[in-house]
């Protein structure tokens, strides 16, 4: 086994790992931290199946964003959707027979490999261009749009530019799907696209990326209006019931 | 035109964003609580030793206790959704008012002490470390929080910089350093039941001074009562509605009501006050102490239902939270929702026929309504999503013949703060009072100038006290503003009905 399969064998075992234990993590801690009062973001739905349907209309439409910034909506909602279909198109490097949905959008994946790459970018001039945006930017703001626009471009330059042995990179990772671990083809821009899809796994559980998570557990967006007709208490709270004259 | 010596801004058209004036307000900040109030609230009465480390400790305290905190500190990506959504962010154009721009002064300790990024690579992700200027930036930018949640209706996941700025808070009073405005009107509920702290015999003798005049202005013997046991209805209102301008006009409107509609009600001195400022500090358990007197006054003096007069952040707490804090109302009557909004009474009474108005004697005025922040984003009145905009709106139509409402994008759910609401209605912080209401202002000159609007009615007490401070700064005359209720006092048929 040459090095290079070596590092990335372990390299994505452990990436995986940490993404993988990293993100449960935070998700236990988000479940067991308490929401002691009720903070909805009114107006909200009274019903279970109406927070479902917000929460939906956030987590696809990005509609508190079109609210906010037609602009925003306009780069994030291309990007992430784009970002959809691509790893989406992806799946045919990890399973074997591909399945029939996966061969069709083969096409419509190239497409969004480029419109990833527009959304990025403009959300990438934001950060210049717009002077309350470039106020609150920090260095790994930059640092992380430069890190998906890498896989975006390297994944691009194999399609178009430099093509790499695509049936080794298959056989690579059903090898360390199956631990049967077989040769990484060694092309320079291969090594980088997955090198920082490896980063990205491993920053996810640690950074901004958490608003993967985040969303879902916001309390403003995903609670139920029903505070008059149901008690809702923490349990921290609960003992300071006692201490009240009646 | 009062004197000041900050200049106030100009109208815009509404919708411009103000260039970057950093540090501009970097010297607005509210007196300090002194160490008689701090400690009567358990809090350490100055800057403890070693307040670096306790503050720390009570980050991770809040932490575990509020998931929202939890997730909004992680969850934020700087896209800049919120950048100008905040009223003080429009009025003074100083970036740390910017939403993102105040949540990181919290947010940068939390990642310096909490996540590893940040304790390992702190300037590349943001994290700086709990300075005694990092200290005074928090006091300074976090008192310059309405806690109105408008950024959070734009935020892609919600973020609210309430929950943060009352954690900040919260954090500060522990480590020594509150607030003066907030400490000394919480201390003043605990002692004596109300904000004013007006006690029991002033009361009485206010509301008996109010009954006289009403019977003078309209031959009816409308009353007032103070710890009646046994009326139906506990009145909890906030304690300006006892004597501010136009506050006690919209109380003079609840009493009319209750007389035509044959409900018996009364106030309670011990619970005289329905505005909760704990949850402007953001202690938990503050807010449960002042929410539990109501809870008491509801059974001693043996009500069947709680009622809320107009008060913004008070329906917040009453709506939201008072169940949680003060519930369960298992000994009230079921028929009723616990508590209700006046307004919900009102208009289900005008509904029924029960009380009748004559819209006409409001043809004086053409009337606007500013949506109070925290009845229009943090509550609901009625049984549907949105009963907050609609059943005020529908008492106003009842009362006047004509209505108009502003720009789309300055009511409802995006409406403005006043600028006065979250601890903040302080004459130490009048500049940035005056600068904030600047967006509400513009959307008012709007309607002025295009429909004649003569009224703006509020639901709050604060918004009601803040425009009568501020408005005019902005050439508006301070008679402008009306409570709800006031329109409906005018408007109201007494003796229509036996």
């Amino acid at each position: 086994m040459s090095l290079v399969t070596a590092v990335y064998t372990l390299g994505f075992y452990f990436a995986t790992l940490v993404l993988v234990v990293g993100l449960a993590y935070r998700i236990w801690s988000y479940t067991k931290t308490p929401a002691p009062l009720k903070v909805p973001i009114a107006p909200a739905p009274v019903t279970r199946s109406g927070v479902v349907l917000r929460m939906g209309r956030e987590v696809i439409l990005f509609e508190s964003l079109f609210k906010s910034n037609k602009w925003i909506w306009l780069f994030a909602a291309l990007f992430h959707a784009a970002l959809a279909l691509v790893v989406l198109r992806h799946l045919r490097y990890f399973i074997e027979p591909v399945w029939f949905w996966v061969n069709l959008i083969q096409p419509f994946g190239i497409y969004a490999g480029f419109a990833m790459i527009a959304g990025l970018l403009g959300l990438w001039v934001r950060r210049f261009v717009v002077d309350r945006v470039r106020y609150i930017t920090s260095p790994s703001d930059h640092l992380m749009l430069a890190l998906l626009a890498v896989i975006g471009i390297s994944g691009l330059t194999m399609k178009y530019v430099a093509r790499t042995d695509i049936i080794a990179v298959k056989a690579f990772f059903l090898g360390l799907l199956r631990f049967d671990w077989q040769p990484l083809p060694g092309d320079p821009v291969l090594l980088v696209h997955l090198g920082a899809v490896l980063v990205l796994m491993i920053v996810f559980p640690y950074s901004k990326l958490l608003h993967a998570p985040g969303v879902f557990f916001s309390p403003s967006r995903n609670q139920v209006d029903n505070a008059r007709e149901r008690r809702h208490l923490a349990e921290w709270a609960a003992p300071l019931d006692a201490g009240r004259d009646t | 035109m009062p004197k000041d010596e900050f200049k106030t801004p100009d109208l815009r058209v509404y919708g411009e964003n103000p260039a970057l004036e950093p540090d501009s307000m970097g010297h607005s900040s509210p007196y300090k609580a002194l160490p008689e109030h701090q400690e009567s609230l358990g809090f350490p009465g100055e800057l403890v030793d070693g307040w670096h480390d306790k503050a720390i400790d009570k980050m991770g305290d809040l932490l575990s206790k509020n998931r929202a905190l939890k997730v909004y500190l992680d969850s934020c990506v700087k896209c800049g959704a919120c950048t100008d959504k905040c009223h003080y962010y429009l009025g003074t154009g100083d970036p740390k008012n910017m939403p993102v721009a105040r949540q990181d002064l919290l947010r940068q300790v939390y990642r310096r002490h909490f996540t590893l990024p940040g304790k390992l690579f702190p300037g590349l992700v943001g994290a700086k470390d709990l300075s005694e200027e990092v200290l005074e930036d928090w006091y300074t930018y976090f008192h310059q929080c309405s806690q109105c949640r408008r950024c959070s209706v734009f935020c892609p996941y919600g973020i609210d910089t309430a929950e943060i700025s009352m954690a900040a808070r919260e954090i500060m009073d522990h480590i020594g350093i509150g607030q003066k405005y907030c400490n000394e009107i919480i201390a003043k509920v605990h002692q004596i039941g109300n904000n004013l702290g007006l006690p029991e015999a002033a009361l009485i003798d206010t509301l008996e001074g109010l009954e006289e005049d009403v019977e003078e202005e309209t031959g009816v013997a409308v009353r007032f009562p103070v710890n009646e046991e046994g009326a139906d209805v506990l009145l909890v209102t906030p304690s300006a509605d006892f004597f501010a301008e136009p506050h006690v006009d919209g109380l003079i409107g609840y009493a009319k009501v209750f007389h035509q509609a044959g409900i018996s009600w009364t106030v309670s001195s011990y619970a005289s006050e329905a505005a909760n400022f704990a949850l402007f500090t953001g202690s938990y358990e503050h807010m449960h102490k002042i929410s539990s007197r109501i809870r008491k006054a509801a059974q001693e003096l043996g009500v069947k239902r709680i009622i809320f007069g107009e008060c913004g952040h008070a329906w917040r707490v009453a709506y939201s939270f008072l169940n949680t804090l003060a519930g369960p109302w298992d000994f009230l009557d079921p028929a009723y929702p616990t508590p209700q909004h006046i307004c919900e009474v009102t208009l289900d009474l005008i509904e029924r026929g029960a009380i009748n108005l004559d819209p006409s004697a409001n043809d004086d005025k053409v009337l606007t309504f500013h949506d109070s922040c925290n009845v229009a984003r943090a509550s609901r009145m009625g049984d549907t999503p949105g009963g907050q905009f609609h059943i005020p709106r529908a008492v106003i139509k009842a009362a006047v013949n004509k209505f108009v409402d502003m720009a789309p994008d300055t009511i409802h759910e995006k409406t403005f703060c006043c600028g006065g609401g979250g601890g903040l209605l302080t004459d130490d912080l009048t500049e940035l009072r005056v600068k904030g209401a600047l967006p509400r202002m513009e959307a008012l000159q709007d309607v002025v100038d295009t429909h004649g609007v003569t009224h703006m009615a509020a639901i709050c007490a604060i918004c009601k006290s803040q425009f009568t401070k501020v408005m005019p700064y902005y050439g508006f005359s301070m008679d402008m503003v009306v409570s709800i209720h006031q329109l409906v006092s005018e408007a109201i048929l007494l003796g229509t009905k036996e």
